[in-house]
């Protein structure tokens, strides 16, 4: 089967996505903006052509634990909000990383705090990549910056949720989210009829119960529990740091962007390059785990590195975290909905050049 | 004296007046003396071996006393988070529905904090069955005030008895329950006397029944017990729950199937 | 080649689904595109704007401050775009409804009267497309075959009856549109 090239928004582009990768269940609570996804599920209609479930839940809260009722059944199963509506899921997402569950979460991010506003935004950065409800776990976070990633990104969480058995979120914003792109689409993918061995999915007289949970009342056995979870992490720190550099080979001053902003440093370094400063940008595509060994050792050979983000500055911890001191790092980004331009990053990064 | 028999000349099958229901495991309950859970964990139990549903069964446990539920039961099980086992069903049995998916929830987990859940999960009719514990307070976190809790019943946290006028009233959440359109079958049942018992388990295997006709949400409340949180007696609660339990929750059908009613209007000596 | 655009006016104007054939028919044309719209409360009955961006190189920021071309609907969109136009470059505008006029010396100004040959035409929902009509006369930067395909596109199967009026009201738009 040949890819389909189609013309389609961010949020459509990852709802089609779903029913490629053959997706077992989609359960989400309405939410601006991204409320295109559950929409062109709904309008599909997948359980007539690949027995995909898409329901719309009573709150984010019941979505998420739908998601959980289903990844714990070994079911390939997804949800998706925008940023209060996350921080709702936040519950969910914790148990369904205590009990280990795969399954895709979409935050198409908004600005906040609160009720915020209903335009793009990456202030989330802290709650995706850090862990975002209570305990010692992370997720898989993956930041696409074009509609292609956001398509593409669909098959690939599920595959790393069912390697890691570990939830994945694609962090998204309000821009990627509504803007339309061209993006090739898959092929359509059959649903596993095959579910891994510790799903419940009633007991055979063979084999032990299956008991998914992420209880465990005797502290010692939760701590080599959470020992288990770090050694996770640590591998896919090893395995399956992501990332896309745009002319880094000479550059002197380096933006570090994802998503949106990347975008937007893309055209930076464009520009940039035209006034003869030699720019560069490392985008990162997984932001946990993050690409902290290459910006260390771009750090080795740039003068100065710029984060830039839709935020008050959260990645940029991260940033000087990998690049320990050895270069001066900076943060720039607008905030409350308002996507930074080009030329105000590049203006930014003269005045720190000219004020270095 | 007389010699003393052996153990294995007393359980010799035709000495056997009851055994250990088959899919119990052999873990220790943690419950206290009296509790009405170990009970419906029994009946619960032997509702799924003599229905055959042993290989399709997947259980929702709670946020409560019954959180250990899981270790109980041989059977596949989901733990939940706090209140929202009917939302785990549901995706559960979206996913699986030719499994029999069931939760196990207590007054403050069904009542309260997932109250949203618990109404929604039946308005849309999952096929699923919940079976809701009723004792009025909150035992596993050390007797606090529940959702169910009496007026004028005293709890950690209301001392001084439950003032409704501050603390609002007990939910009779069962009754909203058998109004939604979802519902199939809606009872109210306890196991505080072999023939309650009795009654619970026969509605459990309804129950079961029902699910395996894609009937809709059967819901099951069993007022119990809870000698700890109420400081009383095993038997002293027995009695204090009749007198006072089963007065504000009145045992009983609250929804019955329509083909039920028509059978019974048509043999009024069944009734 | 690269042409950044923002189509600006009244939410119900077709200034999305204008955007959107636009860029339909850029991927007709084997180009990059990029539709990014204003999203919210504000597009209902408000003011609705989309950049556009088609290229034939991979594009970068699909948000911008300034354009290529301004498609100006109402007197908002004027007011708010008219700075936001690149220097050299193009505002096309229509008339309809507009008291002040745009006044800068460094951009090339054509107007084209949508609004009115659309009344004319007695098929006003056409009104966008004699505004794409005129833009694709100054910039032709897509064939016309392309845009055709792109309507096909962007138009469910049931309103493919209407291509030919559409076609009508591209032509008809080339024909009126006029520089100030």
């Amino acid at each position: 089967m040949e890819k389909e090239l189609r013309l389609m928004k961010g949020n459509e582009a990852i709802a089609e996505a779903a029913i490629r990768a053959g997706a077992d269940g989609y359960f989400g609570y309405p939410i601006t903006p991204q409320s295109e996804i559950l929409e062109y599920l709904m309008e599909a209609n997948p359980s007539r052509t690949t027995g995909m479930v898409v329901l719309q839940a009573e709150s984010e809260i019941a979505a998420i634990n739908m998601v959980y009722g289903g990844a714990a059944c070994g079911k390939k199963v997804m949800t998706s909000s925008s940023s209060p509506g996350i921080s709702l899921k936040q519950e969910g997402i914790t148990y369904i990383a205590g009990a280990e569950l795969p399954c895709l979460i979409v935050n198409v991010v908004r600005g906040g705090p609160g009720l915020g506003t209903i335009q793009p935004a990456q202030s989330d950065y802290f709650q995706a990549t850090k862990g975002g409800g209570h305990g010692d776990y992370h997720l898989i976070v993956l930041a696409p910056a074009s509609v292609q990633e956001m398509a593409d990104f669909v098959d690939l969480s599920f595959e790393l949720a069912f390697k890691y058995r570990n939830p994945v979120m694609i962090l998204s914003d309000g821009a990627i989210g509504q803007m339309m792109e061209k993006v090739w689409l898959a092929p359509q993918k059959e649903r596993s009829k095959t579910y891994p061995e510790w799903a419940t999915t009633g007991k055979p007289p063979e084999r032990e119960r299956n008991i998914i949970t992420s209880l465990d009342l005797d502290p010692y056995a939760q701590e080599q529990f959470n020992k288990k979870l770090v050694a996770k992490y640590n591998e896919i720190r090893e395995k399956e740091v992501r990332y896309e550099e745009f002319q880094c080979d000479d550059a002197e001053y380096l933006f570090v962007a994802y998503g949106t902003s990347a975008r937007v440093c893309q055209k930076s370094v464009q520009l940039a390059r035209a006034q003869g400063i030699k720019a560069g940008l490392l985008r990162p595509i997984t932001l946990f785990p993050y690409p902290s060994v290459r910006i260390g050792s771009l750090a080795e050979k740039v003068r100065i590195i710029l984060s830039v983000e839709m935020s008050a500055g959260q990645m940029v911890e991260d940033v000087m975290l990998s690049v320990n001191g050895k270069v001066p790092v900076f943060h720039f980004g607008r905030m409350g909905g308002i996507v930074t331009t080009p030329d105000e990053v590049v203006d930014y990064l003269k005045s720190k050049i000219i004020g270095g | 004296m007389a010699e003393v028999t052996g153990i294995k000349e007393i359980i010799k099958p035709e000495n056997l007046a009851y055994k250990r229901t088959r899919i119990m495991t052999d873990n220790v309950l943690s419950y206290c003396p009296g509790c009405g859970h170990g009970t419906t964990h029994r009946i619960l139990a032997e509702v799924i071996d003599e229905e055959g549903l042993q290989s399709e069964a997947i259980g929702v446990s709670p946020v409560g006393c019954s959180v250990l539920l899981y270790h109980y039961i041989d059977i596949d099980w989901q733990e939940a988070a706090h209140g929202r086992a009917p939302a785990v069903a549901t995706g559960i049995k979206r996913l699986l529905p030719d499994k029999f998916v069931f939760t196990y929830q207590g007054d403050g987990d069904l009542a309260a904090i997932g109250t949203a859940e618990t109404i929604h999960t039946c308005n849309r009719g999952e096929n699923i069955l919940i079976i809701f514990i009723n004792n009025g307070i909150y035992g596993m976190t050390g007797g606090q005030m529940a959702p169910t809790t009496l007026p004028g019943m005293r709890s950690s946290t209301s001392p001084y008895g439950r003032d409704v006028k501050v603390m609002g009233n007990p939910l009779k959440i069962t009754d909203i329950i058998a109004t939604l359109p979802g519902t199939y079958y809606v009872t109210r049942q306890s196991v505080h006397t072999p023939a309650n018992v009795r009654k619970t388990k026969k509605a459990m295997l309804k129950a079961a029944r029902y699910q395996k006709l894609n009937k809709g949400t059967c819901f099951i409340e069993i007022v119990s017990n809870c000698p700890s949180g109420w400081k009383m007696t095993p038997v002293q609660s027995n009695k204090w729950m009749e007198e006072n339990m089963l007065k504000y929750y009145p045992l009983g059908d609250l929804k019955v199937p329509p083909e039920e009613t028509v059978q019974n209007a048509n043999n009024p000596e069944k009734k | 080649m690269t042409e950044e655009i923002i189509i600006a006016g009244f939410g119900g104007q077709g200034v999305l689904s204008m955007g959107k054939i636009m860029a339909y028919s850029g991927v007709m044309q084997d180009m990059e595109v990029s539709w990014m719209p204003s999203y919210g409360p504000e597009m209902r009955g408000g003011t609705a704007n989309v950049i556009v961006i088609i290229s034939s190189e991979r594009i970068s920021s699909p948000i911008i401050r300034n354009f290529d071309t301004a498609i100006i609907l109402n007197q908002q969109s004027l007011d708010k775009f008219e700075g936001s136009v690149k220097s050299g470059g193009i505002l096309i505008y229509d008339g309809n409804g507009i008291t002040r006029h745009p006044e800068r010396k460094d951009i090339t100004i054509y107007r084209v009267d949508a609004a009115e040959e659309a009344g004319r035409m007695s098929s006003p929902k056409t009104f966008n497309m004699i505004v794409l009509g005129g833009f694709l006369k100054i910039k032709p930067i897509i064939k016309m075959e392309n845009v055709i395909k792109g309507l096909k596109k962007s138009l469910p199967e049931r309103y493919h009856n209407l291509i030919p009026v559409n076609e009508k009201a591209l032509e008809r738009g080339m024909e009126i549109i006029r520089k100030v």
